[in-house]
């Protein structure tokens, strides 16, 4: 049986923040990142950054672990830099590297550099608390801290499940097809043509599976109309409250750092 | 509690012509244990869905009534329990414990109580795991157990069962009847619904025929029943037991080989393997789940390129090409040469009727389409498939599927088959019917390849049989 990767929390899950609730440490990530959004210079993501990597041991996350799950984040990084010094419109400041048509500048570099770690600031909060967090967990605190509706989240968790099996389903179709005769050889149109059947077959193999599903949910009382009790207690305390503090505090300090020394740039305005 | 009281109970889907049900005049008293027969079509499935209350009024047309303990099915839903027939799409949590606890949480039982009683759910079915165990990790004869678990711990005056070992080995299907055997007490009236009647028997003191026309064939206790409709069963498909089936020996030696495999294997699913198989004969395939069956299919029928070893196929079957292995073949050529028939018919299905789909094969072949009108029309009624030409093959019963599948692939008259466990959750007729059809085309020179955990089917046609063993890199 294949896992899904996204499913498996990273974390050790004794760590003293990898503890707290679950809507807590999304609450906590959300207004920091939304802080940050505020900002187009580099300073003040330089200093998120810094601060979540020093949170980091607080969640339970090994620094080696946080690389191998970040890494599409990275690649995005890379991404970003090489494409502003092939192709950025603006390219003032001191010219570092002259090769031709590509022309490096300080100027296009800092845009790069801000660019980067605005990216990776903002989205480092979330994928430490996915890493942190069970999604059972996840979705028990939004039922019972956030009143999220239990159709909803308990929905969401059990197509979860069904997700790992979309792949399968995926490879079977596909040998199927072939064993059929079918097959798009070097054709453009033609692989598009197979892609969209095959898409289509497993869409409609997906709805089928998720009726089932839905119907052994009711079978057993899912959504009748009974109040719900809960197995599995989630609290929101005071320590759960302050995580949530103590990150708009921390976003505060990194943008007033910006501010004073005069990198600030709104990003509206 | 937990009597049913059926009345000329009858119901039609909405947008369907034919009664699904109809004319069924049942009483079944508290603590019976009551085994549901029929032919496939009899509409065992959807009587048992009106028993649990999950047929909205809005969702079809009734006749008649139905009862539990006086009331309408859909008010008395916390009095029945029901566990359906595939593993994957009944568990909605990510560990065992959550699961059973799944459907507590919905009735709203008190939290102090919850645990003591998913503990109790759990030993009941001899769940061999605690309540972390992530339900990915389960095979599906435990995935079978905890769904049943799930549904005991709701204390049910009824319990329905909807074919819950169709989908599993053998060796998961003994799982489940067993806890089934162990867990449902005499206080708990039971429906059980069921291709294998002679592994069933031992759970039920009654048995109940539903005719596929409406109303009911039979009703009795087993003994007395098979004694007196055994025959008009068997012959309507049932799994009557003590009837078994002639084997079907080759009648002409072996011909030329057609393919071979060379210490072919795809670490970590199967281990290097060494087989032939020639013209005209039928080689079974067995091992237990885990060994790599179906993926050995696969290699053979030129879908998957082997991770070790190679696929040779001979000129007898590729002519020219016998020098390139399969997996390179392009897939129309490959279609008239190895015909693969996949586990699940669904998979199979391209089009949207069922005579394009036999189509597809000849066409895509290049043959013309008076050749290819000619095959189709040969395959339908050699199949029983010439009333349903115009269906939709997704519309199809499981026999039916099943047979639109193994006629797909002779469309292309390829002359070695592969066959993913071509029998699984078969009614008795289509079984016979597939033997027959196999044996016949082993007779006529091809080659035929199955995977299977079906030992009477491995009795009644193959000429031999490899055993895998579970590949257990780890």
């Amino acid at each position: 049986m294949t896992e899904s990767p996204l499913a498996a929390p990273i974390a050790e899950a004794g760590a003293p923040l990898a503890r707290r609730n679950p809507v807590a440490k999304l609450g906590a990530a959300l207004v920091f990142s939304l802080a940050l959004l505020a900002t187009v210079d580099p300073v003040a993501p330089a200093i998120a950054i810094a601060i979540e990597l020093a949170v980091l041991p607080l969640f339970g996350v090994r620094y080696r672990v946080l690389a191998r799950r970040a890494w599409p984040l990275l690649v995005g990084a890379v991404g970003i830099v090489v494409t502003l010094v092939l192709f950025a419109a603006e390219r003032d400041g001191a010219v570092l590297v002259d090769a031709g048509p590509v022309v490096v500048t300080t100027g296009v570099l800092m845009t790069a550099l801000g660019l980067v770690l605005r990216m990776l600031a903002v989205a480092l909060p979330g994928v430490i608390v996915f890493a942190t967090t069970d999604p059972t967990d996840l979705a028990d605190a939004l039922i019972q801290n956030v009143k999220t509706s239990p159709r909803f989240a308990i929905g969401a968790l059990a197509a979860f499940r069904l997700l790992p099996l979309l792949g399968m389903e995926w490879q079977m179709l596909t040998l199927a097809r072939r064993a059929r005769g079918v097959d798009a050889g070097r054709n453009p149109l033609a692989k598009l043509r197979l892609f969209a059947s095959t898409a289509f077959a497993l869409l409609v193999g997906a709805i089928r599976r998720g009726t089932r599903l839905a119907t052994a949910m009711d079978a057993r009382g899912f959504d009748a109309g009974t109040p719900r009790t809960v197995a599995r207690r989630q609290r929101f305390t005071a320590a759960d409250a302050a995580l949530i503090i103590v990150a708009g505090a921390l976003a505060g300090l990194a943008l007033t750092v910006s501010v004073l020394l005069g990198t600030f740039r709104p990003l509206i305005g | 509690m937990g009597a049913v009281e059926l009345r000329g109970f009858g119901w039609r889907h909405a947008g369907r012509k034919a009664w699904a049900v109809r004319g069924v005049d049942l009483r079944i008293e508290h603590g019976e244990r009551v085994l549901l027969l029929g032919p496939s079509g009899a509409g065992k499935s959807t009587l048992l869905a009106a028993l649990a209350g999950l047929l909205p009024e809005d969702s079809g047309e009734q006749k008649g009534t139905a009862e539990i303990d006086g009331l309408d099915p859909r008010k008395a839903r916390e009095r029945v329990g029901m566990v359906f027939q595939d593993p994957e799409t009944q568990l909605v949590m990510a560990r065992c414990g959550d699961d059973v606890a799944f459907g507590l949480e919905n009735r709203g039982v008190p939290a102090e109580e919850i645990w003591p009683r998913v503990d109790e759910a759990l030993r009941r079915v001899g769940f061999p795991y605690g309540r972390d165990r992530p339900t990915a990790a389960l095979s599906g004869g435990e995935q079978q157990r905890l769904a049943l678990a799930g549904t005991l711990a709701l204390r049910p005056d009824l319990l329905l069962l909807d074919e819950p070992t169709a989908n599993l080995d053998p060796v998961g299907a003994t799982l489940v009847r067993e806890a089934v055997a162990g867990a449902v007490r005499g206080d708990t009236t039971l429906i059980l619904v069921e291709h294998r009647v002679a592994e069933a028997l031992p759970l039920v003191d009654r048995v109940v025929v539903l005719t596929p026309g409406g109303g009911v064939t039979a009703d009795g206790p087993p003994d007395a029943v098979f004694a007196a409709h055994g025959e008009a069963l068997a012959a309507a498909g049932v799994w009557v037991p003590g009837r078994p089936v002639q084997p079907r020996r080759a009648t002409a030696p072996t011909g030329d080989t057609l393919i071979t495999a060379e210490r072919l294997g795809l670490p970590p699913r199967l281990r290097p393997t060494d087989l032939t198989v020639r013209a005209g004969e039928a080689l079974a395939v067995l091992g237990p789940n885990g060994a790599g069956k179906s993926t050995l299919a696969l290699l053979l029928g030129g879908l998957v390129k082997p991770g070790v070893g190679r696929v040779v196929a001979t000129s007898a079957l590729a002519g020219r090409d016998a020098g390139t292995p399969p997996h390179r073949w392009r897939a129309p050529a490959l279609a008239t040469r190895i015909g693969s028939v996949f586990q699940d018919p669904e998979h199979q299905f391209v089009t949207r009727t069922v005579f394009d789909e036999l189509a597809l094969g000849p066409r895509r072949t290049g043959r013309s389409e008076a050749e290819t009108r000619s095959v189709v029309n040969d395959l339908l009624v050699r199949l029983r498939l010439d009333r349903l030409a115009g269906a939709n093959p997704y519309t199809l019963s499981g026999g039916e599927a099943r047979r639109l599948g193994v006629a797909t692939a002779l469309a292309t008259a390829p002359r070695l088959l592969v066959l993913d466990e071509p029998t699984f959750g078969q009614d008795r007729r289509t079984w016979l019917e597939l033997v027959e059809l196999l044996a016949g085309l082993r007779d006529a020179g091809h080659g035929i390849v199955t995977v299977t955990h079906d030992a009477e089917f491995v009795a009644s046609l193959a000429d031999r049989h490899v055993a895998l063993e579970r590949s257990g890199t780890r």
